[in-house]
């Protein structure tokens, strides 16, 4: 079944119901998780995913993720949470400890991408750097530019983004169409420019595990 | 909108001309603020009641619908880039006036962390209601709360932080407070997107603020609280 960013973000995805082990994501992961899936032949795990757009509303994650797990937990033997932090403060990690389900380490995406560690390491001297991965970069309009209000109020942007200077871009694939929109997200942004590559990082390591 | 329909807001009364500055306030309209503001000085209108009865007023309305989820982060922006303006105007006149003050407060984001704009409305908020505010900008060192809070004996340390990676940091700089022996000295308020009212109390600070209209209604109550401790 092709895959929409746009109903990945406003709406997330439904498990087939296929599989032992239940993957619960944020729809931003979508596309990563299905691809590490069919690369590596894991059938025994199923996938459902959260709006993307709760990236934007870190509240939101904790408590749908509690509604998703109970509502799937008898048909599966287990359930994970393919969420990092992400902003809830905590509160995922004590709802999943709760609930007995365990998920990815580290503060957000953008760490697990580039690896927890290497991310940690080199924090403080990239504390004036913004990230996107693949998704964000995809989808810019719906999570940077419509949100912030920027399309309506493009005098807001140094409010936002005047502490920052540099803006870099965690490829998960080799796409230069996305590189080149990498690019101008910066521009726009009125940020240099640096493309990474990162592959799948601590998620594919993560994944395998299970 | 045509030009019969235009407002003239020096044809209005006071009254009608608050409520204007609600409205502009509300819609952002930074120039619009500006000459309301030289309206009511040119009538002899105090600073502080321009500052306290039309910026602060209108603000107060811009803070409950943020809230209740009426207006998003862009509209608060502008409005406070809007009652930026009519600030800049009455700061020097407020000086020169005596407005009252209620309390002091020195304000930064914690080390590591560049994001300003919650930091940025709390400060403003404060300063509308009568605080005055030392803004020790972002990536703010725990020396550069200590040295602050030394030098300018402020009633309330304000720390802030947007970052999952960077809010532990707050614990570091209260807990170098009760180490130092000055943690009872200073009112500690935290906020930032990721905090909560659970992780305030963990890492030892008096509240967590919601918004930057919560700030300003706590910091009022631990202040007062704080002045009948000390008359007590």
């Amino acid at each position: 079944m092709p895959l929409h960013d746009q109903s990945l973000t406003e709406e997330g995805l439904a498990p087939t119901g296929q599989g032992r082990v239940l993957l619960i994501a944020c729809g931003a992961l979508a596309r990563e998780i299905l691809d590490l899936k069919a690369l590596n032949g894991w059938t025994h795990l199923d996938l459902t995913c959260l709006p993307a757009k709760y990236h934007l509303y870190p509240e939101k994650i904790t408590l749908s993720v509690r509604e998703t797990v109970t509502k799937h937990r008898a048909r599966y033997d287990q359930i994970f949470v393919v969420y990092a932090d992400c902003g809830t403060g905590g509160l995922l990690q004590k709802a999943c400890a709760e609930l007995g389900v365990e998920m990815v380490s580290g503060p957000h995406c953008y760490s697990f991408f580039e690896g927890n560690d290497r991310f940690a390491a080199q924090s403080e001297t990239e504390i004036t750097t913004f990230y996107l991965t693949d998704f964000l970069v995809r989808q810019f309009d719906a999570f940077v530019v419509k949100p912030m209000g920027l399309d309506r109020h493009p005098e807001l942007r140094d409010m936002y983004f005047g502490n920052y200077e540099k803006l870099v871009y965690q490829a998960q694939t080799d796409d230069p169409g996305l590189t080149r929109k990498a690019q101008d997200c910066a521009a726009f942004l009125g940020l240099t420019f640096e493309r990474r590559f990162t592959g799948y990082g601590d998620l594919a390591t993560t994944l395998a595990k299970l | 909108m045509s030009d019969e329909d235009e407002i003239i807001l020096s044809e209005l009364d006071d009254e009608e001309l608050v409520q204007q500055m609600f409205d502009d306030l509300y819609d952002g309209l930074k120039e619009e603020i500006e000459e309301a503001v030289n309206i009511l000085l040119e009538r002899g209108w105090q600073p502080y009641d321009i500052l306290t009865k039309a910026l602060v007023g209108g603000m107060t309305i811009v803070g409950h619908d943020f809230r209740d989820g009426i207006l998003f982060v862009p509209e608060v922006l502008l409005a406070a880039n809007a009652m930026k303006g009519g600030m800049a105007i009455l700061k020097p006149l407020l000086a020169e006036t005596g407005a009252p003050r209620v309390g002091k407060m020195v304000i930064g984001t914690v080390k590591g962390d560049i994001h300003d704009i919650g930091k940025n409305l709390v400060g403003m908020m404060m300063e509308g209601a009568g605080f005055e505010v030392v803004d020790l900008g972002i990536n703010n060192a725990v020396e550069k709360y200590m040295e602050a809070l030394e030098t300018e004996a402020p009633d309330i340390l304000g720390m802030s932080a947007l970052l999952t990676t960077t809010m532990p940091y707050m614990k570091v700089v209260i807990d170098t407070m009760v180490e130092q022996g000055v943690r009872d000295d200073y009112i500690v308020l935290v906020g930032g997107a990721p905090l909560n009212e659970e992780f305030g109390k963990a890492i030892g600070a008096d509240a967590y603020c919601r918004d930057a209209a919560v700030a300003v209604e706590t910091a009022k109550e631990w202040v007062g609280r704080k002045h009948n401790q000390k008359s007590a």
